[in-house]
């Protein structure tokens, strides 16, 4: 498991060195198609241990998951896995975004990464489904059971921060 | 008669009820029945729960795991995001020993655990493999007569090498279970391009999320389609979110609300009303 704690795990590390820097990602890439965001150049400044340029950088947030890359690289190398290490540490070093702060405390507060609306409760209710889903927002042992799995993980010292 | 826990996600339940009332009604009358996963959380999101902190995200899906475990049901998903984090959580935890005894470890605190065994489908997958195409025929009531765009989304079906749910470059399982109902699913350009919602990027960059969405629009709008058809309740959110901003007006459907639809389901219990761009059927 990944423990950020401030470097390159030797996970990262290692599944970087895979890449050869054909750039197979970045061509098939839809986000780098629309922004200066470079996953060759990423995954090459991961094999370089350029840390501190990774972890302050906007494109680190402009890959949207979507596995295109993964699904093309011809080393197999697992992109979207470096990418998503290299954000925990990232976010483990008090980068993140407000926007991003806002899921993580809806998380917290809700047990889900959106809050929940009169008028859809109303809806629910009109279309015979229980008015609170039946999910931790509808059994308080039960989100007591997550808070303490986002404390125990130290989650939630990232939204308090 | 298949039996599955029936996990919710967030989206779904506290936007846009219509797919999971609609996903009730499809399920009951194909004979799949769903167990609410009570007590279940957010899955956590694959995108920004898991970027920011993976042990948490691991987690939380193995108590989700672990809940339908202790029920002995599998996890169907009507949502590409808790799919991809449920199933990509359960095939980690499944493949490594090590990584389930520490999640144990932290499971142990509130009194759990988990074994290992839960699997995981996706809603789309299990019409496919489970029901089967001609049976979705045979409950048809209301055969549509719609051009739409099939959307798979990503997640769905990537990484394929673990998922196997289909070809990821030129999928047709959810185009076949569209036409299923009558409906003839469009061909169009870049049929598995991202629609710019997920990794977090909706959040943070917005309008980067837009342009995705927008080239979509644009092959969506070239090949004729008069409905978007999702399997994920956060590209939904994303295509009937962002196209009044762009210029379009194409109303967006989860297959199960097009199924619902096809099955004789009224109008109003597809709460069609929370939807921000309008559907006029």
């Amino acid at each position: 498991m990944v423990s950020p704690k401030g470097e390159i795990s030797k996970e990262v590390a290692d599944a970087a060195k895979m890449c050869f820097q054909c750039g197979t990602c970045t061509a098939g890439c839809p986000s780098g198609r629309r922004t200066s965001y470079r996953v060759r150049k990423i995954v090459r400044m991961a094999q370089l241990g350029l840390k501190e340029e990774i972890i302050n950088s906007d494109e680190l947030w402009e890959c949207s998951t979507c596995y295109t890359c993964v699904e093309r690289c011809p080393r197999q190398v697992p992109i979207v896995d470096i990418i998503i290490d290299l954000r925990n540490i990232a976010v483990a070093e008090g980068h993140m975004r407000p926007q991003h702060k806002g899921t993580a405390t809806n998380l917290v507060k809700y047990g889900h990464t959106v809050d929940v609306k009169d008028n859809i409760s109303k809806l629910r209710v009109e279309l015979g489904l229980p008015e609170v889903p039946p999910t931790v927002l509808a059994n308080e042992a039960a989100k007591a059971d997550l808070d303490k799995i986002l404390k125990a993980t130290g989650f939630c010292k990232i939204v308090q921060e | 008669m298949a039996k599955y826990a029936f996990f919710l996600g967030c989206i779904a339940p506290l936007r846009y009820p219509g797919i999971e009332k609609s996903t009730r009604e499809v399920c009951a009358a194909l004979g799949i029945e769903l167990v609410d996963l009570k007590d279940a959380s957010c899955c956590p999101a694959p995108g920004v729960i898991r970027a920011f902190n993976k042990k948490t995200w691991l987690a939380a899906a193995a108590r989700n795991l672990a809940l339908a475990e202790q029920q002995g049901l599998p996890i169907v998903t009507i949502c590409n995001g808790c799919y991809g984090s449920l199933f990509d959580a359960a095939h980690e935890l499944a493949e490594d020993p090590e990584l389930l005894a520490e999640v144990n470890k932290i499971l142990a605190e509130i009194g759990m655990e988990y074994k290992g065994t839960t699997k995981v489908h996706h809603f789309a997958e299990v019409l496919y493999n489970e029901v089967g195409v001609e049976k979705i025929k045979a409950a048809v009531k209301k055969p549509l007569d719609y051009q739409v765009a099939a959307f798979y989304g990503c997640h769905f079906l990537k990484p394929s090498e673990i998922k196997q749910v289909d070809n990821p470059e030129n999928p047709h399982i959810l185009d076949d279970l569209i036409e299923a109902t009558g409906a003839k699913s469009m061909p169009r350009k870049q049929k598995t391009l991202c629609c710019g919602a997920g990794g977090g990027l909706k959040a943070a960059f917005g309008d980067v999320a837009k342009k995705f969405t927008e080239t979509n629009l644009e092959n969506m709008k070239a090949s004729g389609a008069q409905f978007i058809i999702d399997v994920c309740p956060f590209c939904h959110l994303q295509f009937d979110g962002v196209q009044k901003d762009l210029g379009y007006n194409i109303p967006v459907l989860h297959l199960s609300q097009l199924l619902g639809l096809a099955m004789g389901m009224d109008e109003k219990q597809l709460a069609f009303s929370t939807h921000i761009t309008p559907v006029k059927l």
